[in-house]
């Protein structure tokens, strides 16, 4: 093997054309790619909608609004059947989940009663925590129907109405207190 | 030389989960599941495939002090391309390997290959090494996903066959250091037999 002899200038050289083609070829792939990622975000944003809130017949992405809360932002999407609010949904995050934040779409009826909750996001523990998401169990349909002003959203080991998952009361406990900012701020103004 | 030789090492005689222990991050990481290891093994494949190529057809324009940084860049750039076409095109897959797909670029397997093969042989034997090499990792973590999820979870590729939960500890990190033990104890066993 023929050993190229490193000076300055080749070295510079080398790399400036490795690194030149390395971001170009990048940035191509990058506004190839741009409109399927998006498409496919929205998509499944779309689909956690219609999964948590009741039959509607308007964009809800399309009327977003936020709110800051804790460090963090929550966003509304408001669902109407022939321009009547029939739901809320609040995209609702929790910092204290056991393998980092957790993100929940959680859909409300107009008098604050929880319609239905999806998993976003979560980094829990595989065959524990995880639990918390539909596709793998049915822990989550205890919060169907339930007004949070009268089911208090904390597990039973803290005095609430929560029956935690099996060996997962931290990733239980991330689950009420994403809920329970969704349900305050709604409650606090949050309605349109 | 012989190129099925260069193909057929990667999965035996040299395979890099279970003879060189290499990549022994997302081999442990992600094999909770048959669909995960697979997914993760490809997507390495690609990277180890188009590396390699590009390795052996610049290896006589780098300068030997540089080569190292050169290859990071040149694996690097393919590892996001990888990171982005499946965002695009795969979500679901996206969404469970996800921080594991970046980690492909520290992969000591991706950038041994570059060092140790391509960076002395020509195009063709070192896209074949890196086929090869790439499709002993996928053989690696599929098998090793596949026991995972047998016994962690009683199912295999997403079909269930018990209701209910598997032996939890195998979905879990030590379940992955013991299915991988013993693994590595058959394969010796069969190496050593054919030697």
């Amino acid at each position: 093997m023929a050993k190229r002899e490193s000076t300055f200038g080749n070295m510079l050289l080398a790399l400036t054309v490795v690194t030149l083609i390395s971001s170009a070829s990048l940035g191509f792939v990058y506004e190839l790619t741009k409109g399927p990622i998006a498409a496919a975000k929205l998509a499944k944003k779309n689909e956690a909608l219609q999964s948590v809130l009741p039959e509607f017949n308007n964009h809800p992405v399309e009327e977003v609004y936020k709110k800051a809360v804790d460090g963090d932002t929550l966003y509304f999407f408001p669902a109407r059947r022939d321009s009547q609010l029939v739901g809320t949904a609040v995209e609702t995050f929790s910092p204290k989940g056991f393998g980092g934040t957790i993100r929940l779409m959680v859909g409300f009826l107009p008098d604050g009663t929880i319609n239905n909750v999806a998993v976003l996001e979560h980094k829990e523990t595989p065959g524990l925590g995880d639990k918390m998401d539909r596709k793998k169990s049915d822990w989550s349909v205890q919060f169907e129907g339930k007004n949070p002003k009268n089911f208090k959203l904390a597990v039973k080991k803290d005095g609430g109405d929560v029956q935690a998952i099996t060996a997962s009361t931290i990733s239980s406990r991330a689950f009420c207190d994403a809920v329970e900012r969704a349900y305050n701020s709604l409650m606090k103004g949050g309605q349109q | 030389m012989n190129q099925w030789n260069n193909f057929s090492k990667g999965i035996f005689k040299e395979n890099a989960v279970f003879v060189q222990v290499l990549g022994m991050c997302p081999t442990l990481g992600v094999t909770t599941s048959a669909y995960n290891g697979l997914g993760m093994g490809l997507a390495t494949t690609f990277v180890l495939l188009m590396s390699n190529i590009v390795v052996s057809m610049v290896k006589g324009f780098i300068p030997d002090k540089v080569r190292i940084p050169a290859y990071i860049v040149i694996i690097a750039s393919f590892v996001t391309i990888v990171e982005l076409i499946m965002q695009a095109f795969v979500p679901v897959l996206f969404d469970e390997l996800g921080l594991f797909i970046p980690l492909i670029v520290v992969n000591c397997l991706v950038l041994g290959r570059s060092e140790a093969f391509a960076s002395k042989n020509n195009v063709l034997s070192s896209a074949v090494d890196g086929l090869g090499m790439g499709l002993g990792f996928t053989l690696a973590l599929f098998m090793l996903g596949s026991i995972r999820e047998l016994l962690g979870s009683g199912a295999w590729l997403g079909i269930k066959f018990i209701h209910g939960d598997g032996m939890l500890l195998f979905i879990l990190a030590p379940g992955a250091f013991i299915a991988l033990a013993y693994l590595i104890a058959i394969m010796n066993r069969v190496n050593r037999r054919n030697a």
